[in-house]
């Protein structure tokens, strides 16, 4: 992709500190995820993942340290070029985060008639394409979000999200609430869409199905810091929660499938 | 050789040229064919015209950068031509567009997507008609829920332990004592406001001593009681149907009736009742504000002394003045509190409807406070007090 060179991660966190009423939940945090690589969070309730998610995209203030996206300092940025940066990537909140009085055909043109001037017929046609390109029917594009269930709704999420073409993905829990046939299916979809889109993905999930499935590396933020590696590396890790983690009955059974 | 490319470029926008060579037609798309780049590109694609050759060969070499958007318009052209017969060959198709080009090519074949039509006039009657038919059948609907009300009342004073007494006190706190900087204020403005009004009219008569009966029979039979219930139903009947609302669609509600415990008494009862005693006392404290308001008011626009004015506040109020107003008060406080409640219990599970149903138990239990307070008049004055 042009604008970023390989050896410049897209995502870069230094130094983090979150500290929510008097609670001190993330402790210097440094954090790198690179182009092209989809990336699973993990942690126990309550480790800050999605509190994580949430200061990358800007949603959040942190306490002390820097992150930068695709290059530019998230809390340096004018509105004018955080609006830019916005349209560099898409996010995902865990029920798709739908607008309910828009059908999703609507739903997904929502960035397109903000930030583009594609004339309409062709908004329709792209529409079609990335509500295809998710896996949802045809017919669905007329449903209002109410009408959907619970999977094809984060697939409707999923295609506005996608809507700009952007450059990171962010999703939160995508597989939550999915059932595993439903869930499997959606990780394959990431897995695709990252291929023929040439996303970075920044995935919080609490399924280990899905990191087996999708994952490239996997930070575990575990004793508000962060660690990083492989699911090969990280089963060997010391650390008592990691190594229940992925080792327990749960991570057992799905490493071992 | 044909440029289309229509206007001066910068050296990365999107381009593409066609040729003809033989019985090949030749095209070169090159540059950014990205989202920025689409509407430009999106009528010159649909003028391309092999010109009655079959083949068309597509050279994707100079190709910079290509996203969802440019491969459409790409693959869309593609796909038109060869429905008229046309054979068309792509080359020099970079690695990385690849997998792209195959999810649009064999995943993207549906139809380009409906939005739903612009409101018409036939759509507008419907409305109006469903609205019609969704007022009487909730009309219906709350007679019901009154029933219930009523028999589950009846049932609690029959056994009085069933009377959540924390919940009530509780209510009573948030619908009355918390209300009671905004009523208080309120009241004492309107005072103001009508021994203004009133003093202005009746000096051209040389009455203005008189506003003081205006203002009783004012503030004490009409406008105490129904600034107090107003607010209420802005206050608390909205809280009512936003809390139950909530809890509905966070499933609390489901959990409450699982545990064998009754809705009506648990969430509904203390609720009604406490808003029941609320209203009364708040009513009394916005007279008694109202007319301090009033007092206030003559004292410094027309000098009337406050002992003045106490005594003739003592002559205007007059056999039953004092007590309609009150009277009133608890049928307002049911309203509000059956109407919040009722609209709360019939929140769908979504965060619109919260919102709409709040909306609509403040206008309905505001409207139905007002003509219960005109049919009041009206018995009130028949009955001639």
């Amino acid at each position: 992709m042009s604008g970023i060179a390989s050896n410049v991660p897209a995502i870069r966190v230094r130094g983090l500190v979150t500290r929510i009423g008097g609670r001190l939940i993330h402790d210097h945090v440094d954090l790198d995820v690179w182009p092209g690589e989809i990336l699973g969070v993990v942690g126990g309730s309550g480790a800050g993942k999605s509190v994580l998610l949430r200061e990358i995209v800007g949603l959040q203030q942190p306490t002390e340290g820097s992150i930068e996206v695709l290059g530019q300092d998230i809390a340096k940025l004018t509105d004018d070029e955080l609006v830019r940066l916005q349209t560099r990537w898409g996010v995902l909140f865990q029920d798709g985060a739908l607008f309910s009085d828009q059908t999703v055909a609507q739903n997904v043109q929502v960035p397109l008639r903000e930030h583009t001037d594609l004339p309409q017929h062709l908004m329709c046609e792209i529409t079609s394409v990335k509500l295809s390109m998710v896996g949802l029917p045809p017919e669905a594009a007329m449903d209002y979000p109410s009408q959907l269930s619970g999977g094809m709704r984060k697939r409707a999420g999923l295609a506005r999200a996608l809507a700009l073409d952007p450059e990171v993905l962010f999703l939160d829990e995508p597989t939550a609430g999915l059932d595993p046939i439903a869930a499997a299916q959606f990780d394959e979809l990431v897995r695709e869409l990252q291929k023929s889109l040439r996303l970075t993905v920044f995935m919080v999930t609490h399924d280990i199905d899905t990191l087996r499935a999708t994952t490239d590396r996997i930070a575990v933020l575990v004793d508000r810091k962060v660690k990083v590696g492989t699911i090969a590396s990280l089963t060997h890790d010391t650390n008592p929660w990691i190594h229940e983690y992925f080792t327990g009955a749960r991570g057992h059974a799905a490493l071992a499938s | 050789m044909d440029d289309l490319a229509e206007r001066p470029k910068p050296a990365e926008a999107a381009w593409f040229r066609t040729e003809q060579d033989g019985d090949t037609f030749h095209m070169t798309v090159g540059g950014r064919w990205v989202i920025s780049e689409a509407r430009r590109l999106d009528p010159l694609m649909k003028t391309i015209d092999p010109n009655g050759h079959t083949r068309i060969v597509v050279d994707c070499g100079p190709l910079e950068q290509l996203d969802t958007v440019g491969a459409w318009l790409l693959l869309r052209t593609a796909r038109v031509l060869r429905h008229r017969g046309v054979q068309v060959q792509p080359v020099n198709v970079r690695e990385e567009y690849r997998a792209l080009v195959h999810t649009i090519d064999h995943d993207c074949t549906a139809p380009p997507v409906e939005l739903p039509p612009p409101h018409t006039f036939a759509d507008r009657l419907e409305r109006i008609g469903r609205a019609q038919v969704r007022a009487l059948r909730q009309a219906y609907e709350l007679v019901g829920f009154f029933g219930l009300i009523a028999s589950e009342t009846v049932a609690t004073i029959l056994n009085p332990r069933r009377l959540r007494v924390a919940a009530l006190f509780r209510q009573i706190e948030i619908t009355g004592v918390n209300a009671l900087p905004i009523v208080g204020l309120l009241s004492f403005l309107i005072g103001v406001v009508v021994a203004y009004q009133g003093a202005d009219q009746l000096r051209q008569f040389g009455v203005e001593v008189f506003t003081v009966n205006l203002l009783a029979v004012g503030v004490l039979r009409e406008l105490g009681g129904l600034m107090a219930a107003i607010i209420v139903a802005g206050r608390s009947g909205s809280a009512f149907t936003a809390q139950l609302g909530t809890m509905k669609v966070n499933e609390e509600l489901d959990a409450i009736q699982t545990s064998g415990l009754n809705l009506i008494e648990v969430l509904v009862l203390p609720r009604l009742l406490g808003l029941m005693i609320t209203l009364p006392l708040l009513t009394f404290y916005s007279n008694i504000m109202g007319l301090l308001g009033g007092m206030v008011m003559c004292y410094f626009d027309l000098s009337i002394t406050i002992p003045a004015f106490l005594s003739q506040l003592r002559e205007a109020i007059v056999g039953w003045t004092f007590w309609l107003g009150l009277i009133k008060a608890p049928i307002f406080a049911f309203i509000i509190g059956l109407v919040g409640c009722y609209q709360g219990l019939h929140v769908e599970r979504n965060a619109a409807s919260v919102g709409a149903l709040t909306t609509r138990a403040v206008v309905e239990s505001i409207f139905l406070v007002i003509t219960a307070d005109a049919i009041f008049s009206i018995l009130f004055s028949v009955l001639g007090v």
